[in-house]
């Protein structure tokens, strides 16, 4: 076994042993954390625990959280997409561009979700139809997603969104449930059905724990790839069109780096980074746990930049403390 | 392979000689041995973090925290200088490429004692390093003016017609070259990339390999953070921000292979100086630098997509065949 330890990746068994039970105390730990969060925040500040500061606290997440229903589903399936951040940056500018062209908010929506749905589909066009690497072709694509915003924006920035525009990002449906929260609760159920209730979930598994045994069993790998990465470029859409409209403007440099909280995001909710396993639960709790530390950080007047070392700490530890767990659980069996 | 490898750099030099000659068209000047001369010198911290990242990438491996790691150690230099003016430039250079090296050994180690994989190790590190250069400094910059005169001047001094900066690169360049083409060490970044099953009979250590990969790109990462706050005289947070983009998009163009165990010095050169070229070109020829970051990832998937047909003709006949039964 021990001379075996090379990327786990190709011992399928490993995975399975520590499989389903791990998983399971992995959203309930989640919870008990997310639980214990939240009472520090409420002793830590008293600000906290005022529902419209809570409800603010939820624009930490909203964004970030649709996006990672998506991103769940292509990490599940052995892939990946840091092109996210560079499709919020791309498809807010092509918003803005229709904005200065006169016109008004359901043409932009369309323009936002459509400009999402195209760099999806080149992602996944170069990932599937050319048999690319996906972390290097999206890394590409981060730049040339970017890129392009910056050439048609340089140092400029485009404001103006029309009033009716603003509902998006600063709505709310009822009482302090903002639209932001209520449509990252309906997309939570949606990818929580399509994950774990439909065929096309199955084979996105089947997919991420063996793509030749999921092959060979007629699994269409290449076209429910190219779905996911499709899946990814519209919720980037969709989170641009909240991001934008709450901020209600666009620079260039809009959302830079949140491709990083977003995988994250996935990785602390329990999805593996090297594929096959997670579930959607567990990306929910991860988003309200991330939100809500961000949140009292914020509170306590930390600078973001402090924040983002916790997220790379954190990023690290809830992969490497599973891993110490189980080595110190089979310490102790032998 | 060597074949499929030779045509790959035959290919890249073919390329940047057409590139040349297009700016020529444009500006005639360009192509002046002095010009080109400054084109290499502003490609050379390039060419030295490129050569760190072919290490981790033969081995199957991605550093994405090198510029991160560069801005730490460019910080950490930089307020030893300010604080002590006396301090020789050699320690302060040694000081920054040990902190370098100990950086690319947390990642090693991770990788190696922890199994974590390497993108989200690295992807971790990125915005660790990125954070303490801020608590190290408050946010600060630390300007032209705090700096002593001989901690500036080392990479510009002229030494034989070329600056210091040009001749560093060279020497890195040479050492890699050495390292990787006439030592068991650079064997075993091949072997372990190639097949690190294979690697493990062969009696090599497939985690110790990947660790020594990730403290060679840290160190060279630390002497880089040296020469680009000298070179450029400021240090701040943001410096070399996204650049470990450009340094990975410089190994792709250069053919070595993201899978592993499949790429060499000179391709990792030449693909540092097609950026340069570009970089240095554009403004040459009137094109906005905004467009530059849109052209190096348009290059990254093109040169991938390259890539990965010149590879497909060895690795992927095994499946074929499967397939075909």
């Amino acid at each position: 076994m021990a001379e075996l330890k090379l990327s786990p990746r190709v011992i399928p068994d490993r995975l399975q042993s520590r499989g389903n039970r791990l998983l399971k105390s992995w959203e309930s730990l989640l919870l008990v954390v997310a639980v214990l969060i939240f009472t520090i925040n409420s002793f830590a500040s008293p600000y906290f625990l005022d529902p419209w500061n809570l409800s603010d606290a939820t624009f930490n997440f909203t964004e970030k959280a649709m996006i990672a229903f998506a991103m769940a589903l292509v990490i599940i399936a052995g892939e990946i997409d840091l092109s996210v951040a560079s499709v919020i940056a791309l498809s807010s500018t092509a918003m803005g561009l229709a904005v200065s062209f006169g016109f008004d908010t359901p043409v932009l929506i369309g323009v936002g979700l459509s400009t999402g749905l195209v760099c999806g589909m080149i992602n996944g066009l170069l990932i599937t139809g050319l048999g690319l690497p996906s972390i290097v072709v999206t890394i590409g694509t981060m730049s040339l997603f970017r890129g392009l915003s910056f050439i048609i924006l340089g140092d400029k920035a485009f404001t103006g969104y029309p009033a009716s525009f603003a509902y998006f990002g600063q709505g709310y449906v009822w009482w302090v449930f903002s639209f932001e929260f209520v449509l990252f609760a309906v997309f939570a159920a949606i990818y929580s059905v399509l994950l774990h209730k439909t065929n096309f979930g199955r084979a996105v598994y089947a997919i991420g724990n063996n793509q030749t045994a999921a092959l060979f069993s007629g699994v269409r790998v290449g076209r429910v790839k190219f779905i996911l990465f499709l899946l990814t470029g519209l919720m980037a859409g969709i989170a641009s069109i909240c991001l934008t409209s709450r901020l209600g403007s666009t620079r260039p440099s809009i959302a830079l780096g949140v491709e990083l909280e977003v995988v994250t995001m996935v990785v602390l909710g329990g999805v593996s980074i090297l594929g096959g396993s997670g579930t959607i639960p567990g990306v929910v709790l991860a988003a309200f746990i991330m939100g809500m530390v961000t949140f009292g950080f914020g509170l306590l007047n930390v600078p973001g930049i402090v924040m983002s070392i916790f997220i790379g700490v954190l990023l690290i530890s809830v992969i490497a403390l599973p891993i110490l767990w189980a080595r110190a659980r089979r310490r102790v069996a032998h | 392979m060597a074949k499929i490898l030779k045509n790959r750099e035959i290919l890249l030099v073919v390329a940047i000689a057409a590139l040349l000659m297009a700016i020529t068209l444009r500006f005639p000047g360009f192509v002046a041995p002095a010009n080109l001369a400054r084109v290499y010198n502003d490609t050379s911290i390039l060419i030295i973090l490129a050569l760190g990242q072919m290490a981790v990438i033969l081995t199957r491996c991605i550093d994405l925290s090198m510029a991160a790691n560069l801005a730490l150690c460019g910080m950490v230099a930089a307020m030893i200088n300010a604080a002590f003016p006396g301090v020789p430039i050699p320690f302060v250079i040694l000081a920054a490429v040990v902190l370098g090296a100990l950086l690319g050994s947390v990642n090693g180690l991770l990788v190696w004692k922890l199994d974590i994989p390497p993108i989200v190790v690295t992807l971790g590190t990125l915005t660790i390093y990125r954070g303490t250069i801020f608590l190290l400094s408050n946010g600060a910059w630390i300007n032209a003016h705090q700096m002593s005169d001989a901690f500036k001047a080392l990479p510009r001094a002229p030494l034989a017609g070329l600056p210091v900066l040009s001749w560093l690169s060279v020497l890195a360049i040479a050492a890699v070259y050495l390292l990787m083409t006439r030592t068991p060490v650079g064997r075993a970044f091949y072997a372990v990339g190639g097949n690190p099953h294979a690697a493990v009979y062969t009696g090599i250590d497939v985690g110790r390999t990947r660790f020594i990969a990730y403290c060679l790109s840290g160190a060279l990462a630390g002497l880089s953070g040296y020469l680009w706050v000298s070179r450029y005289a400021v240090a701040y947070v943001d410096i070399a921000a996204g650049f470990e983009l450009d340094i990975i998009a410089a190994c792709v163009i250069g053919g070595i292979s993201i899978a592993g165990g499949i790429g060499s010095v000179p391709g990792a050169v030449l693909g540092s100086l097609f950026l340069g070229v570009i970089k240095n070109a554009l403004p040459v020829v009137n094109i906005s630098p905004f467009a530059q970051l849109a052209i190096s990832g348009t290059v990254i998937i093109i040169a991938v997509a390259v890539n990965a047909r010149a590879e497909k003709r060895r690795g992927r006949v095994i499946l074929k065949k499967a397939e075909a039964v």
